[in-house]
């Protein structure tokens, strides 16, 4: 269906490390480089090196800028000071996901980060409704390269790059701008790892550069594909579109609520329909740690005493914890901490108990 | 990469030909697909095999696949370093050595022509090729 013709500015650079490369939403993306546990204790102990260049970057500018990114997502952006960022949901008017987004304010602009796979149809549901509005739009995902620096170690191994900006003063869903090897670039203390940690937006022509001197500059950090990305999100029990979130569930379904204000000004164009979503709602988002050996996939049915009451959503092997660990979408009588469920691993019900997420509590820096 | 002594599967899985005893195991190409490999369910010593027949399963941290078996008979022995209830339990040995110590089964057929339509090393060699 997508064909891979877009390709980040670090592309050669993934392949002189001898990454095996995919498609990714159309992008030439690497899946790994040394293996996916190697990479992921890295990120865990130390630090990983990401290309997150295929994300979609949206400006938004102009008068009305800030009520109309307001309407459009679930999450509050007037509560946002300059240079802090949100995690939410795009919403369409039945109340379902379109996109899981970060949203930074600026004092001048809203930046809008969505998903690769979800890029064209967020950019035309955000076109649609600027009509007739003071608010331009701007895609900048093909001029902007994004690379990451996340773990335990982030802060020291990004530092002695930066000039003129203390990072300690950078705080947890905030950006600031500042120089890296002497060129500048939007720092956020953001992430999707569990892990304390930095992305770098930087011009295309800059990202090379970027990535060899953080590389370069310190002896431990390893690079890191989407492999580990997805078992170090599902660790830390975040939610990937496609997996937990779809165009057939509204935030209420996945245990968002804590990012849907129906209540803030001006209200979400969704609200009518988000307002049903949330009365109707009849399933979560929980955890699930296997008690034996089998490790859960995408899709195996969840039950409770034999009778069905949900679906593993992602499922993998924790590198971290060395179990089966999963997201799962079930019926809300199933959610409690401790519940004893079934998987159905290929035909077979295996123990699984829901568990409290994050399933590892990384060294993010949480706000205080 | 592709021992020149062993016979191949179009599932990626090898035989080591002994008489009538067959060692199974996956390729170098099937392990390096899977990635880290945590788990692997193969059959109890006894087991009568079809060919074809799905004889286990092995878990990867990003993926499953399953065994075909290579060959009809019966299972004679299996690797105790792939049961997890064994002490030395190491399922990432099919990573590091997947032609010798990440051996999974010993299958004891009953005739040697069992093995008439295993492919050799070359054309094993331009399967994957082919299939890459």
């Amino acid at each position: 269906m997508t064909t891979t013709n877009l390709k980040t500015p670090l592309t050669e650079k993934h392949e002189a490390l001898g990454a095996r490369m995919t498609d990714f939403a159309g992008w030439w993306m690497p899946l790994q480089y040394k293996g996916v546990r190697e990479e992921h204790e890295a990120v865990r102990t130390h630090g990983g090196l990401f290309d997150l260049s295929h994300m979609a970057e949206i400006v938004v500018t102009g008068e009305q800028r800030e009520d109309f990114v307001q309407t459009m997502v679930t999450n509050d952006l007037k509560k946002l000071n300059f240079g802090q960022a949100m995690y939410s949901c795009l919403c369409n008017l039945e109340g379902r996901i379109i996109d899981d987004l970060l949203v930074y304010r600026f004092e001048n602009e809203v930046w809008i980060v969505a998903n690769a796979s979800n890029r064209s149809a967020v950019v035309s549901w955000l076109e649609k409704h600027a009509e007739g509005m003071d608010v331009a739009l701007d895609d900048r995902t093909e001029e902007i390269a994004l690379v990451a620096v996340q773990g335990p170690a982030a802060e020291a191994i990004l530092q002695p790059h930066v000039d003129g900006l203390d990072l300690s003063t950078v705080d947890f869903y905030t950006a600031q701008w500042g120089t890296v090897g002497g060129q500048r670039m939007l720092i956020s203390r953001t992430g999707y790892t569990g892990e304390d940690g930095f992305e770098l937006y930087v011009e295309n022509s800059h990202a090379g550069a970027t990535w060899d001197l953080l590389l370069q500059g310190d002896e431990a950090l390893v690079p890191v594909g989407l492999a580990a990305r997805d078992t170090l999100r599902l660790e830390s029990g975040f939610a990937l579109y496609g997996n937990e979130l779809s165009l057939e569930r509204s935030p209420y379904d996945v245990t968002l609520a804590w990012i849907t204000k129906l209540d803030k000004e001006p209200a979400p164009l969704a609200k009518p329909a988000l307002e049903k979503a949330k009365e109707s709602a009849t399933t979560c988002l929980v955890g699930l740690t296997m008690e034996g050996r089998g490790v859960p996939r995408a899709g195996y049915p969840v039950h409770q005493n034999g009778t069905p009451v949900g679906f593993v959503s992602s499922g993998t092997f924790s590198p971290s914890l060395k179990k089966g660990v999963a997201l799962a979408i079930v019926e809300r009588s199933a959610r409690a901490a401790g519940t004893e469920l079934e998987i159905i691993v290929r035909g077979k019900p295996q123990a699984a108990l829901v568990t409290k997420l994050p399933f590892v509590r990384g060294s993010v820096k949480r706000h205080s | 990469m592709i021992p020149e002594d062993l016979k191949y599967t179009e599932d990626h899985e090898w035989v080591r030909i002994d008489g009538k005893k067959a060692t199974v195991g996956i390729t170098h190409h099937a392990q390096d697909q899977l990635g880290d490999i945590v788990f692997v369910e193969v059959p109890e010593v006894g087991r009568e095999l079809e060919r074809g027949d799905t004889f286990g399963v092995v878990e990867s941290v990003k993926t499953v696949s399953d065994l075909f078996s290579p060959v009809t008979g019966t299972v004679i022995e299996r690797n105790e370093a792939l049961d997890e209830s064994s002490d030395n339990f190491e399922p990432e040995t099919i990573n590091s050595s997947p032609y010798k110590d990440g051996w999974m089964i010993v299958v004891e057929v009953a005739d040697e022509s069992a093995f008439d339509d295993l492919m050799d090393h070359s054309a094993y060699a331009a399967f994957v090729e082919n299939e890459g």
